[in-house]
């Protein structure tokens, strides 16, 4: 019995929830920066749905900018030139870096390489968050597979915290996306999603999808009902 | 010229208005008014009328006034020329300064600033109309804005302004409450938490008055924060999914 | 645009702990208790080319007060009564973080903070001030000199007016019969006419513990302010929390209390030094 834990939970799975609302009690393990404590307490501190699994509570954020984490895949936009970096607007509070010896392999040589010829401002690029201890700017890296400047497709913007929503639960939501109208999709977690379509329809539907899967994140049944939506628009438009 | 005193308190007990003396004035909230902004709120308390922005966290420039472990915050309240009986000079008054202040260290009790080293957390807050009130209105309006822009807070901060007219305590005063009366005490708190986060008396309280005066407020402030949370949740429970 | 103050003195991690572990145990770095003040010494009648004036020094921080008279119009909704006005300078010689230039926040709330609780107790008898009642009155200026910082300015500072005040002359006054006002400084007709006097006590929290006149050290590390401005017949004149932090409710009534006891102190130190002089 002395192993017991003890604890109460106040909140059912998938409750919205807001900053300063009680959500539990006594023996809790929290995976979430947005849960805290005080004294035997444990609450919210943001606009979120909570998870609840017996003791374990996590918050999915329903509002929020795109805070960086090592290993996240991110699409950055470059907004400047320094002299031996790139500056990159990657939806976040801080600016990302994005240095030239990681982007050419090679020891960089200021007088010799054009770093315009490589990124130039306003150029999307997909990225890993290499490096980022909130005391430093987050740094880029594009030392990986499929990494590079994204030079065909679409982006879509939606707000970086629905970004699970789109993903679902092992890849539920994504893999339907795919499925239902062939186009590529990568989903990257500061909430720019790059897509490549066949024809101009389908890239419409799809952004409508997404746009939908965005404004009803914190519902339930989603999937099922962006892919009625899909097909709906599917034959709507004549399509296949 | 000056104008005779009003009388404040009617040989019913009530108000000029007809509010009880701890009866609030009709409240209004939304959540997220504002598209350009990270978070937004529109409150009026009233006749009172405060829109109130929120832009960050973001990186600040010059980098100086930047804080290593924490953001700062950023807060303006400031009143629109149209909001007042007579055109008020936009430029920042002395009373602006202060308020800016009081209403920034009253939210900041609640934003946990450590997560963003080195940024910024702009509030900004708006006086539309003014009928009394303003600050605590603007504070309720800016914490609301802050969850809507999805910053980390310890509680939502509400506030309201107690008063004392004709010897009576009295909750959320109006202006003509505020101009006529012998106390004004503007209280904000985090209401979960039992703390107080704006306290200021602008009159003369006996210790007496005083306690009664704050137990007032925090029962107001209870009733704000629940309307503060509903008007947030009421965002995400507008956009229903349409039936299939 | 007010912002989170960042030019702030960096205390050593280790001088923050020692302040914490002795406040714990009921003392201060300087030795005081918790509700002690730091000695206090009120020099009236400083500056005697003003009409009223004084210089209070609590522990190391200098505040020196002017008051001036002047004629001038009164307002609109007050015609016969004085005016009062009180402004607060934080000169740069009183301290490395304090610039030149206009009144910052800290000076304005500083100096509002003041205003409010001279005028809403009418701790000035402004009715006595009209001189042709609806076009000329007494205006009284309070102008508060930081001279040097070290902790609770609020506090020196509202001492030092209300000290000041206490020994303001009334410039004699003459209105001829069309209407003109002469004024002859060097001549005085009495003092300032005053109903009541007020001090204000800052209380500091820390942790969970209360403390009153901090140092601009310790100022460092409280959590908030609460200020409290106490009349000599033990009312509440005014109230201000400063500060990023908060207060519990019952915290709240504490400090009110230890205020309201310490300021009989203050009001003590007001008589004996200022009054039977």
């Amino acid at each position: 019995m002395s192993n017991e834990k003890e604890y109460k939970v106040y909140v059912e799975n998938r409750q919205l929830v807001i900053p300063g609302e009680v959500l539990a009690e006594g023996d809790i393990e929290v995976t979430s920066p947005f849960i805290y404590r005080l004294g035997n307490r444990w609450y919210s501190s943001i606009i979120g749905l909570v998870d609840v699994q017996d003791n374990k509570l996590n918050i999915i954020p329903l509002e929020g900018y795109y805070f960086p984490k090592v290993g996240d895949l991110v699409i950055g936009l470059v907004i400047d030139i320094g002299i031996t970096n790139w500056i990159v607007d990657i939806r976040a509070p801080y600016k990302a870096l994005m240095n030239a010896s990681d982007v050419l392999n090679r020891q960089f040589n200021p007088i010799q390489d054009d770093l315009r010829r490589y990124f130039d401002v306003g150029d999307y690029v997909l990225a890993k968050i290499a490096l980022f201890d909130r005391v430093h700017n987050p740094v880029l890296t594009l030392k990986d597979k499929g990494l590079g400047k994204i030079v065909s497709g679409k982006i879509v913007e939606i707000a970086p915290s629905r970004v699970p929503r789109v993903i679902g639960k092992r890849r539920s939501m994504l893999n339907m996306l795919i499925e239902e109208t062939g186009c590529d999709i990568v989903v990257a977690q500061n909430g720019r999603i790059w897509i490549n379509c066949k024809d101009e329809q389908l890239e419409d539907i799809l952004i409508l999808a997404l746009k939908k899967i965005e404004l009803e994140a914190h519902t339930t049944g989603l999937t099922d009902r962006v892919r009625n939506f899909i097909r709906e628009e599917k034959s709507r438009r004549g399509i296949e | 010229m000056k104008k005779e005193k009003p009388k404040l308190i009617r040989e019913d007990g009530l108000r000029h208005d007809g509010r009880r003396p701890d009866e609030l004035r009709p409240i209004r909230m939304e959540v997220g008014v504002l598209s350009n902004a990270n978070g937004s709120a529109l409150v009026e308390y009233g006749k009172t009328k405060v829109i109130a922005a929120v832009y960050g966290p973001r990186e600040l420039h010059p980098r100086h006034i930047s804080l290593p472990d924490r953001a700062v915050i950023r807060c303006r309240y400031h009143m629109a020329p149209f909001s007042t009986e007579e055109r008020k000079n936009p430029a920042p008054s002395r009373r602006e300064i202060e308020l800016s202040k009081v209403i920034r260290e009253a939210l900041e009790a609640a934003v946990f600033t450590e997560l963003y080293p080195r940024a910024t957390i702009d509030v900004f807050i708006e006086v539309l109309q003014a009928d009394g009130g303003t600050r605590t209105t603007g504070i309720t309006a800016a914490a609301l804005a802050l969850a809507d822009a999805g910053i980390p807070l310890r509680d939502l901060v509400a506030g309201v302004a107690v008063g004392k007219v004709d010897g009576v305590l009295v909750l959320d005063i109006d202006q003509l409450e505020d101009e006529y009366g012998e106390a004004d005490m503007p209280v904000a708190m985090m209401p979960s938490l039992g703390k107080i986060t704006l306290l200021q008396l602008n009159g003369v309280l006996t210790p007496e008055e005083f306690r009664e005066a704050l137990k007032l407020a925090e029962k107001g402030i209870k009733e704000i924060y629940r309307m503060q949370r509903e008007a947030l949740k009421k965002k995400y429970v507008e956009i229903k999914p349409e039936e299939t | 645009m007010s912002t989170t103050p960042s030019n702030i003195p960096i205390l050593p991690k280790l001088k923050k702990e020692s302040i914490r572990t002795l406040v714990a145990k009921g003392i201060r770095i300087d030795g005081r208790k918790l509700n002690e003040y730091r000695k206090i010494v009120i020099e009236p009648n400083y500056i005697p080319k003003a009409e009223g004036s004084a210089l209070v020094r609590m522990g190391d921080t200098v505040v020196l007060v002017g008051v001036k008279m002047e004629v001038g119009q009164p307002f609109p909704d007050t015609p016969n009564e004085g005016v009062l006005m009180v402004n607060a300078e934080f000169v740069p010689l009183a301290s490395p973080t304090f610039e030149p230039g206009p009144p910052d926040e800290n000076a304005i709330e500083l100096a509002r903070v003041i205003d409010r609780s001279l005028r809403e107790i009418r701790v000035i008898d402004l009715e006595k001030l009209a001189i042709i009642p609806g076009e000329k009155v007494w205006m009284v200026w309070v102008d508060i000199y930081v001279l040097n910082h070290a902790g609770n300015l609020l506090d020196a500072s509202s001492l030092a007016a209300m000290a000041a005040l206490m020994v303001t002359k009334m410039p004699k006054v003459e209105v001829s019969e069309q209407g003109e006002v002469k004024v002859d400084k060097s001549v005085h007709v009495g003092s300032l006419p005053l109903n009541h006097r007020v001090v204000t006590v800052t209380v500091g929290k820390l942790d969970e513990y209360l403390l009153v006149d901090p140092t601009d050290e310790e100022e460092l590390v409280l959590d908030a302010k609460l200020a409290v401005s106490v009349s000599e017949d033990g009312r509440i004149a005014g109230m201000q929390k400063m500060g990023p932090g908060d207060f519990t409710v019952d915290e709240v009534y504490k400090a009110v209390n230890l205020a309201l006891e310490t300021g009989k102190e203050l009001h003590s130190i007001l008589e004996e030094y200022v009054a039977k002089r």
